[in-house]
């Protein structure tokens, strides 16, 4: 049976959630450096990374192909190529993963769009539990403040435009960015998600997850350089 | 009209109505004849007046070519592949499928959803997620299950049709056997018992697809008639009935792996 649920491999998985515009990537940016500095093996893996899926996915988002199930189970395919190739090898070798999105992304936007609760966690059921999930929590204000400020034209499927809740974007974007917040809210309790206050400082968001890291860390995982003994 | 029924939770965003058409699917091994009688259907069907749309996997325009891309580059992990499948069917399920059954046409489906469960599960993925993930498929009107009785057979059938035997078809990425022919018999076996298995599960029609193409057609199109026209007699008909025509009782078992002679 494949079912990577109840892993014990010796690697790390950290991961990041949260809205767009929540500073995610920043801080696991800022993760990477650290643990890279300290001396563990680390690798690195981002939503929508599979070069095995990207012509389909980019060609379905140009010519609007998707309906939320399509969309659901390209992006579990996405998925699952990273899994079985660049998140499973490094933890059965006992390195760090570091993932910028997760299976919960998938769970709130395709909740989000009207898939079943039940079915998309069933659809994910291979996916390896994380060591920790970081969920950085923004008021939805704050992160389409930044989303919007930052971005001048919203993409077609990021502001969930196929769903037609509004014919206008940043409308129908807040629309769809409250309903995945509501979806990562139901989601804390569900799957322990630990929170981080978004509306932090940088540093102090990163001395947090830092410290939450490091009781997971240990010297056997950092890295030997070759041709020591 | 019959009620749209799923398997599991429905598609989302497809409104559950009743639909006018058929959804017929031929089921079976790989080289068995499924697409020689998907064609003959049609052509029969189209000269009694039914429009017919036929389908089968990776002809999806959002995931059929990306899906043979990643065939050929054999870079398909287990269950990628399995979900890029999923993906590919459930574009051709609400974007072809449903919107032909809505408007009346018989679709002729060469495989389905129990093809890719029973690749799943020969190559260990649990078969309750693989059904799962199929749960969004539509109920059929009728399957019909092509069954051969010896991978032998299989073998001596995709020889003889003047094709090599295919890298997936054979299970070479499982490592089923030492060459492809070995792989090839091996694999399929395995599948074979799968289908088996489902048969009473999903209830297949099973046709004895050893005979002579001329009486399998006629036994399909035996059967069919007796869909389409069963609708019009008796509106409380479904598919878990078993047709008189077709089924066969118990399903004998797949001999054991003789050498080849």
């Amino acid at each position: 049976m494949i079912s990577y649920g109840h892993h014990r491999y010796p690697g790390r998985l950290f991961v990041v959630e949260g809205t767009d515009g929540s500073g995610k990537s920043t801080q696991l940016a800022l993760l990477y450096q650290w643990l890279k500095s300290e001396g563990y093996q680390v690798f690195f893996s981002e939503w929508n990374s599979s070069s095995l899926v990207k012509d389909t996915t980019r060609r379905a988002k140009k010519r609007q192909l998707f309906t939320p199930a399509t969309f659901s189970l390209l992006h579990a395919t996405d998925f699952a190529d990273r899994t079985e190739r660049d998140i499973m090898p490094p933890l059965k070798s006992g390195a760090i993963v570091l993932a910028d999105r997760y299976i919960y992304t998938a769970f709130a936007r395709d909740v989000a769009r009207g898939c079943d609760r039940a079915w998309v966690r069933e659809v994910y059921k291979f996916a390896v539990r994380p060591t920790i999930s970081f969920f950085f929590r923004a008021p939805l204000e704050v992160a389409i403040d930044r989303i919007t400020s930052a971005r001048p034209q919203l993409k077609y499927y990021e502001a969930g435009m196929d769903m037609q809740w509004s014919e206008d974007e940043e409308e129908s974007f807040k629309i769809f960015q409250g309903k995945i917040l509501d979806e990562y809210d139901h989601m804390v309790s569900e799957f322990g998600l630990t929170v981080i206050d978004a509306t932090q400082s940088i540093r102090v968001q990163q001395r947090q997850m830092r410290e939450l890291v490091s009781r997971h860390l240990k010297e056997k995982l950092k890295e030997k350089p070759v041709g020591t003994k | 009209m019959r009620e749209m029924k799923f398997y599991g939770t429905a598609l989302p965003g497809v409104e559950i109505e009743p639909y006018a058409g058929k959804l017929i699917v031929i089921e079976g091994a790989d080289g068995v004849g499924r697409s020689t009688h998907v064609a003959l259907l049609r052509t029969w069907l189209e000269a009694n007046g039914h429009a017919v749309l036929d389908t089968g996997m990776t002809r999806s325009i959002l995931a059929g070519r990306g899906i043979k891309e990643a065939r050929t580059g054999h870079t398909l992990g287990k269950i990628t592949m399995q979900l890029y499948y999923a993906t590919d069917f459930a574009d051709r399920l609400q974007n072809e499928m449903v919107p032909a059954l809505r408007a009346g046409f018989v679709v002729l489906t060469d495989r389905y959803i129990y093809s890719s469960i029973a690749r799943a599960v020969v190559r260990g993925a649990d078969p309750d997620w693989i059904r799962s993930i199929y749960g969004i498929a539509l109920v059929p009107d009728a399957i019909y299950y092509l069954r051969v009785h010896s991978t032998e057979e299989l073998a001596r059938r995709v020889l003889g049709s003047g094709r090599s035997f295919d890298y997936w078809e054979s299970g070479m990425d499982m490592g089923a056997g030492a060459d492809y022919y070995d792989s090839f018999i091996a694999y399929q076996k395995l599948m074979l018992r799968e289908f088996d298995r489902m048969s009473g599960e999903y209830g297949f029609q099973v046709i004895d697809a050893t005979h002579s193409i001329k009486r399998v057609a006629a036994q399909l199109r035996r059967a069919i008639a007796g869909v389409i026209d069963g609708d019009s007699r008796d509106k409380t008909q479904t598919t878990r009935e078993p047709s008189k025509l077709s089924v066969t009782k118990s399903i004998p078992e797949i001999p054991e792996l003789t050498k080849s002679p």
